[in-house]
């Protein structure tokens, strides 16, 4: 953990508006390695996307207020200036995102989008920029490449373009690949094929990722270490062995129990978390969470309205960390949570 | 509430919206409660649905066929090619039971929804809903018939009108369809709205001030309004977040059981549809490949294309006890309908491919109490036979030519609903129960 490739320490992003200013990420920190996988987990509007974006430097020219640190193998991205950024952009950090039609513009050519985003960094011949784009296409396991690269985005299926998206994140061999729910508009078949495929390249090109997703399962097969999101907030980080087997805050046990199971038993009622998630204009007091939390009562006294607890280490180990009041969170989850969600399970331990 | 049973009546949710920091307490009719005056009555929550399987049907789908014209550019507009879209499926939604539609994008399970609820009309086949046949019915003679018959979907932002008023959205079918005397209209809507877990005093808001999972709240009072027999659900939570697609599900599963509805249920999501319905089919490029009763359909595919499926589901509970299954992977993409692969459509990613696939199309074939399965070589998964299953039904050779010493059997109809007896695989002879 000595020398991480990437480091965010307190990231902000703060929208103002008409009606106040909207903390979409507030106060954010986490770590990534070379080839690690890390996954953001969380809700529409809980901030994963806006703190990746700002990684990207995607805020740039908005009136976001950007605040805090992002430390790329020791480069501080929030001080660059824009020429700096754009040198850093698509060559350092590169992003994939969640829809690859509207990601890729309708007019030019594949094989034309995937080579200009290595000729702004290359200094080499479209001829060359040809033959490597050629190169990438086979690399992602696009038939027929050499054909292929003349096509238009609507010429290839979904899946087709999301091996697309990724050949053009990773044509400068980043050091960092952020992938924006990389496989939510794809099938399941194909999303297999694609988490297959980040999966080979980044042995390859052992680069970092950021896997942003709402899906726990893409994140128990993809991410080596998990960062659960709630109202722009972490709620609870560590590997993600650890949190998928002993979460610590309820938010995380809500997520995990309202998914049915493939296998688990049918005639369980889901238990879904009550509420909807809140407004980051008038974030609820305290922990943002304790409007829908069912387990508030475990708490003394009035501890969850008024005070925001602190990101501090689990019961179980340093690295685990979680932002609850529950003083045993694991005795309760053990006790009363996992019977509920997965009776099986409870036996097999 | 006019026409519903009284104990019906006060349905209360727990689980309503909570955005403006409210306490997390029951859901309460604020304000005049006077005009609807209801007896305090909690819903047990219902499990998932169990099939029963001497339960009549009320939806039977006969040889549906969908066609979808592909017209050359230019002036004169030639019809050059069709779309098939669906071709050729059968299937029986029970009494208060649910079927579940899975596939992959382009199956055809949505335009299988639009047919049921006559949005589009089939190009061939028949739909036969409680003993009337709708399929061809015109526009005017399927008025009373829409009230049968209701839909949930997808999209909760672009379902609802954004110029119209919640009360005016849930009130609207009251209108047109002469249920209820005007005056009554208001505190009918007020009674779904709290119904489906919404704040009745909400009734003149406007959809852009509800959340997503709120809004698809909206979506199901208005498919409720007019007491339908049977509610055609396409993808009703896969645009919500996770947390709030359990809410939908739990819901739906409640109004199932409260109104007695059957459900045509057309999701992608495998774990959603294993949840939610006793019954799946499922469908690959317009074909039903296969279908069965949960159990045997998610413990036991014999279908390459099910295996697959069920395999590349992302297991979140397998993962945490650090396990991990092996997947099958599937090569390239689903092929164009316009221009199917000939005889068995998944042929061309199939691992089990063979000629005779390419040659003849597989019958839907039973083979169990309730299960059908469209493949030559039929078999649980690391089970799969290697001589075509099928060869000596249809009356062919194992490669798929005619073999004139062949009797073909005459009973490879696609019948919906299954028979009493069916083709063992192991044993290869006729078995009953």
């Amino acid at each position: 953990m000595s020398n991480p490739l990437l480091s965010v320490v307190d990231l902000k992003v703060h929208f103002p508006t008409n009606d106040g200013i909207v903390k979409a990420t507030d106060g954010l920190s986490y770590t990534l390695e070379r080839g690690k996988t890390l996954g953001i987990v969380g809700e529409s509007g809980s901030g994963k996307s806006v703190s990746s974006s700002a990684i990207m430097g995607l805020h740039r020219g908005t009136n976001a207020h950007v605040s805090g640190q992002i430390l790329l193998d020791g480069v501080d991205l929030l001080q660059l200036s824009n020429e700096d950024m754009r040198k850093h952009r698509g060559k350092e950090v590169a992003m994939i995102f969640q829809d690859p039609l509207s990601a890729m513009h309708p007019y030019y050519t594949v094989g034309n989008q995937i080579g200009e985003a290595y000729r702004v960094h290359h200094d080499v011949s479209k001829k060359a920029a040809r033959a490597r784009t050629i190169e990438m296409l086979e690399r992602v396991g696009i038939p027929q490449p050499d054909r292929r690269v003349d096509d238009y985005p609507h010429q290839f299926s979904g899946g087709m373009r999301q091996r697309a998206m990724i050949a053009m994140g990773l044509i400068n061999n980043p050091a960092l690949l952020i992938a924006d729910e990389p496989t939510t508009a794809l099938d399941v078949t194909v999303q297999a094929q694609i988490l297959d495929l980040l999966q080979d390249l980044q042995r390859d090109f052992d680069a970092g990722i950021i896997i942003i997703t709402h899906d726990l399962g893409v994140v128990a097969e993809m991410a080596d270490d998990v960062l659960v999101m709630y109202a722009g907030r972490a709620v609870e980080y560590g590997t993600t062995k650890e949190i998928l087997t002993h979460p610590e805050m309820p938010y995380t046990w809500g997520l995990i129990s309202s998914i049915p199971d493939v296998a688990g038993d049918t005639s369980a009622r889901l238990i879904p978390i009550p509420g909807n998630p809140p407004s980051l204009l008038q974030p609820p007091t305290g922990c943002a969470f304790h409007p829908r939390c069912t387990h508030r009562d475990k708490v003394p006294g009035n501890l969850c309205v008024t005070t925001l607890p602190e990101l501090v280490p689990g019961q179980r180990s340093e690295g685990h960390l979680k932002r609850c009041h529950i003083p045993d969170p694991d005795a309760v989850y053990e006790r009363e949570v996992l019977p509920e969600i997965a009776p099986d399970l409870v036996e097999e331990r | 509430m006019t026409d519903l049973p009284p104990e019906h009546s006060g349905i209360r949710y727990t689980e309503g919206e909570l955005e403006r920091g409210e306490e997390h307490a029951d859901h309460t009719v604020q304000g005049d409660s006077s005009s609807h005056e209801l007896p305090q009555f909690k819903v047990e929550g219902h499990a998932a649905s169990v099939l029963d399987p001497n339960a009549k049907p009320i939806l039977e789908v006969r040889d549906l066929r969908m066609y979808f014209p592909v017209k050359s550019s230019g002036l004169i507009r030639r019809t050059i090619g069709n779309v098939q879209a669906v071709d050729g499926i059968s299937f029986q939604v029970p009494k208060g039971g649910s079927l579940g539609l899975v596939g992959e994008s382009g199956c055809g399970k949505s335009t299988t929804g639009r047919m049921v609820t006559r949005l589009y009309e089939p190009t061939g086949g028949s739909i036969n809903f409680d003993g009337t046949e709708i399929a061809k019915t015109s526009a005017r003679r399927l008025k009373p018939l829409r009230r049968e018959i209701q839909m949930i979907f997808q999209d909760p932002y672009t379902s609802l009108n954004p110029r119209h008023t919640v009360g005016t959205i849930v009130g609207t079918p009251l209108a047109i369809h002469n249920v209820v005397p005007k005056k009554q209209i208001l505190p009918r809507v007020q009674e779904l709205l709290e119904i489906v877990g919404l704040n009745p005093e909400h009734y003149n808001r406007y959809p852009h001030e509800f959340s997503g999972g709120q809004r698809q709240r909206i979506g199901i009072a208005r498919a409720l309004t007019l007491q339908p027999k049977l509610l055609v659900a396409d993808e009703p939570v896969s645009a919500l977040d996770v947390s709030i697609q359990a809410q939908v599900i739990n819901l739906l599963q409640d109004l199932q059981k409260e109104f007695d509805i059957s459900f045509l249920f057309v999701a992608h999501d495998l774990a959603v549809v294993r949840h939610f319905c006793p019954e799946v089919a499922v469908m690959y490029l317009g074909k039903i490949v296969e279908i069965a009763d949960r159990e045997t359909l998610y413990n036991r595919p014999n279908h390459p294309y099910t295996q697959a499926l069920l395999s590349a589901v992302p297991d979140v509970k397998q993962a945490a006890i650090g396990g991990r299954r092996e997947r099958i992977r599937l090569q390239g993409d689903v092929p164009s309908p316009i221009n199917p692969p000939s005889g068995c459509r998944f042929r061309t990613r199939c691992p089990l491919a063979q000629e005779i696939c390419a040659r003849v199309e597989p019958p839907l074939l039973q083979v169990g109490k309730r299960h059908k399965v469209a493949c030559h070589f039929a078999g649980e998964l690391g089970n799969h036979p290697d001589r075509p299953v099928t060869a000596s039904l249809l009356g062919v050779d194992d490669t798929g030519a005619p073999d004139a010493g062949a009797s073909p059997a005459a009973n490879l109809t696609n019948e919906p609903g299954f028979a009493d007896t069916w083709f063992d695989l192991e044993r290869k002879t006729m078995a009953s129960a």
